[in-house]
């Protein structure tokens, strides 16, 4: 047996409450798989399982919070006995994983029950829903064959069935989640600026070549298939991130952990107050194309509390960018454990010299804050002028 | 053909679906729409595909610095809706 625990869905997470399951005991789960819902300061966030597996037992029950670390479901998964993944800081405050049982012999009739293949949840001749969307359903007398599923793999959750989440019992009242945001911030940025030795760097970067670019490229097209500078900026972050490792990965017991891959978190403002900063996954590797549309994606998901707990957790490094409004100029505090954020200022037109010409040019005041326990400053204007230097080239990005 | 009264009811419905949490009622019509709602570059990007869902008018990007208040993205949409055809919606 493996024990799946409450995931830390963020340095400043201290417990969620258990809103959903989508797997009953039984079901067949791969890594990956969503398998239920959490609320948290943060809205309601998509938890992931870490392994294959079957589910033995459901442990938590919908409407209950627990503390970061707590059991929450109890798994069979065929020999892979690693402990749960979790960001290292955290780790400290997780429950700890208990060491694998050893082999025991089993009676007939368990052995057969658990080397049978086991059914995996789609091919039952019922349609896939919630625990609490069928204890709903149950309830109402409503057919489940009737409904469409939205959630994972077509299953039907509580929002199917037309039960608002923010009317059962799991939910947290607006004012209640905005003062829980609140502290979390605090806890967060309280922690940032209490370990983190943070330097910060400007430069001035010349818009000129991106914004024409961008506007050749969204002649003609619908307003939502329109790109945004972001996309360029994230993706000439996390690209130049790749030549400047020590920019890209946590700050881990005393020491610099780097990152392999770039995994950029996009600071994202909720309307109503507080802000979340999830991970966009391989950044680096993605086309233009597909960025946007993941940022789009993303920006929406937020809104809506709908996020996935690995791109709560897997932020190698954050951009934010105040896009066409706010201020010129951002310094941002770093998310620990990362050690660097990447600020965008609202573009302005401003007066250029080139070749002792003076011209008006957009601009987009660009900065850095390291940790400079990690970096120092040198190699933080250089990193800088990197990114500088991949937004004159757009069509390379 | 739809009136201004119309154009207006409408820009309010989308300006609502974008940011349900903003008071309407003390929305200023000719002050800065944005920065009284607080919309980001997503959002007004909605509030666009929004006003083209509900009246088939496409705004174009360089018109976007037209639409700074709502009087003044009234007086645009029904600009443009009198120089095209109707929707066929």
């Amino acid at each position: 047996m493996t024990d799946y625990l409450m995931p830390s869905l963020g340095a400043d997470m201290e417990d969620g409450r258990v809103v959903e399951w989508f797997v009953h005991p039984g079901d067949t789960v791969r890594r990956g798989d969503i398998v239920g819902v959490v609320d948290t300061a943060k809205g309601a966030i998509e938890i992931e399982i870490w392994l294959d597996g079957v589910v033995r037992e459901i442990v938590v029950e919908p409407g209950t919070k627990v503390r970061v670390g707590a059991l929450l479901l109890r798994l069979e998964s065929p020999g892979n006995e690693s402990p749960q993944p979790t960001a290292a800081p955290v780790a400290a405050t997780a429950a700890p994983v208990p060491a694998p049982p050893a082999p025991e012999p089993r009676g007939l009739d368990d052995a057969s029950k658990s080397q049978g293949p086991p059914t995996p949840a789609s091919a039952l001749a019922e349609p896939r829903a919630s625990p609490a969307a069928r204890r709903e359903a149950k309830r109402r007398g409503v057919d489940l064959g009737a409904v469409r599923g939205s959630g994972p793999r077509g299953a039907i959750v509580l929002g199917d069935l037309g039960v608002s989440v923010e009317g059962t019992a799991a939910e947290t009242p607006a004012v209640d989640r905005l003062t829980a945001m609140r502290k979390a911030i605090a806890a967060a940025m309280a922690r940032s600026k209490r370990e983190i030795p943070h330097y910060y760097l400007a430069t001035a970067v010349n818009m000129r070549v991106a914004l024409e670019w961008l506007e050749s490229r969204n002649e003609g097209r619908r307003p939502e298939d329109r790109m945004l500078p972001v996309t360029l900026f994230l993706k000439a972050v996390a690209t130049a991130a790749g030549e400047f490792g020590e920019f890209n990965g946590h700050w881990v017991e005393g020491a610099l952990k780097p990152s392999e891959s770039v995994h950029v978190g996009l600071a994202i403002s909720l309307r109503g107050g507080g802000l979340v900063a999830p991970a966009i996954r391989d950044t680096d590797r993605r086309s233009l194309e597909d960025l946007a549309k993941a940022v789009t994606d993303l920006v929406l998901r937020a809104r809506e509390g709908r996020l996935r707990s690995s791109e709560m957790t897997e932020a190698t490094l954050t951009v934010t960018s105040l896009g066409d409004r706010g201020v010129e100029t951002v310094f941002g505090v770093i998310y620990p454990p990362q050690v660097a954020i990447v600020g965008f200022g609202r573009m302005t037109v401003r007066a250029s010299v080139e070749s002792g010409v003076v011209s008006a040019v957009p601009v987009v005041d660009v900065t850095l804050s390291g940790d400079h326990r990690a970096t120092d400053g040198h190699r933080g204007g250089l990193f800088l002028q990197e990114i500088a230097d991949r937004l004159q080239r757009p069509g390379e990005l | 053909m739809i009136d201004e009264t119309e154009i207006r009811a409408a820009v309010l419905r989308v300006l609502h679906s974008v940011a349900p949490d903003v008071d309407l009622d003390r929305l200023d019509p000719a002050r800065d729409l944005r920065r009284q709602t607080d919309l980001d570059s997503f959002d007004f990007i909605r509030f666009i595909v929004g006003l083209h869902v509900e009246l088939g008018v496409d705004v174009p990007e360089d018109a976007y610095g037209e639409l700074d208040t709502v009087d003044r993205t009234v007086a645009y949409l029904g600009k443009t809706l009198r120089t095209s055809q109707p929707p066929t919606v």
